[in-house]
């Protein structure tokens, strides 16, 4: 009885990150941080704004690899590679680990805005990529 | 005593012939097409091994394998993430530490493999090439293809996008006959 207990216990632990959850979690620390109701319209609205960037000599936004369909792969600007989607519907593996959510976002937005994004930004973004 | 002879004759004619195929597999090109006959073909360069390299540097290109540079390039690349071809890619310092340690270990001048050495040999002593493409070994080897097949082809856009025509690049495997142009089909030259 006990071990089937433990087993019970380790699956539980196995679960994978729910990515509702992650997200929460997220959104908990960015209000923390002093953001607003987050909005994923306004996510939706800054996915396709366009920003030069000095160093391609054009302007660019998170479409600009990421696509503006997120159920579709994207592909790396000047690479090429191929990107999965961002969509949680189409890619169960996305948003569930907040390492790798504020790795990119730190990233992404210093590549796209040649700045950290606030954590208004994020949870909008957040919710937009959430709810695609 | 005539027995011997012919006998000796018979082991060396084995010898010499064994040693003549042996010399010809050799001269063959460095794809490896004669080695169909051990089983599986072996591979142009080796596979990346190591998880960390793949996922951090994989993520926005294709995991170049270790050994298509020698250990110098490597060193400098990894010494200025911050300006990487136009790109922040700078990394925490451990996994920093990790990646070049693992990029050195596999690199073209610590590997004895007939892709790295020819690569190898390509690079002049007194350069530090941080770009594969411009190798003389690769530019020989793709000089024949026409913009339209890769800069100007939507679905490859770079050279450096190595698996979109190297169907089996991941697994080291950049064999000109597995070579499939998208939107233009099979190349082979």
């Amino acid at each position: 009885m006990k071990r089937i207990a433990i087993t019970f216990a380790l699956l539980l632990l196995a679960q994978p990150a729910m990515a509702s959850d992650v997200i929460e979690e997220l959104l908990n620390s960015y209000r923390a941080e002093g953001a607003a109701a987050f909005d994923g319209k306004r996510g939706k609205t800054m996915w396709q704004e366009q920003h030069q960037q000095p160093q391609l000599g054009k302007a660019v936004s998170c479409a600009s690899c990421h696509g503006t369909d997120l159920t579709q792969r994207g592909s790396h600007i000047k690479t090429g590679k191929l990107i999965e989607p961002l969509a949680v519907r189409t890619n169960a593996g996305r948003l569930t680990d907040p390492v790798k959510i504020e790795k990119w976002f730190g990233r992404n937005c210093h590549w796209t805005y040649g700045r950290a994004c606030t954590a208004q930004e994020k949870g909008d973004f957040l919710l937009f990529i959430q709810n695609y | 005593m005539n027995k011997k002879i012919a006998t000796g004759t018979a082991v060396m004619a084995i010898c010499i012939s064994l040693s003549v195929s042996f010399v010809a597999a050799g001269d063959d090109d460095w794809w490896g097409d004669k080695d169909r006959g051990y089983g599986e073909r072996s591979a142009t360069v080796a596979a990346v091994m190591n998880k960390t390299y793949e996922t951090e540097c994989g993520a926005c290109h294709f995991a170049y394998q270790p050994g298509f540079l020698p250990v110098r390039s490597w060193v400098k690349m990894m010494g200025n993430l911050e300006d990487h071809f136009g790109d922040n890619a700078t990394l925490d310092a451990v996994t920093s530490k990790e990646i070049l340690d693992y990029l050195s270990n596999n690199a073209a001048d610590r590997k004895n493999q007939r892709f790295s050495r020819s690569i190898l040999r390509s690079i002049p002593q007194e350069t530090t090439p941080l770009r594969i493409t411009e190798t003389r070994f690769f530019t020989g080897e793709h000089h024949e293809l026409p913009k339209r097949l890769v800069r100007d082809n939507p679905k490859v856009r770079s050279f450096s996008n190595c698996q979109s025509c190297h169907t089996q690049a991941a697994k080291g495997d950049f064999n000109e006959h597995r070579v499939v142009v998208p939107g233009f089909g099979r190349w082979d030259d």
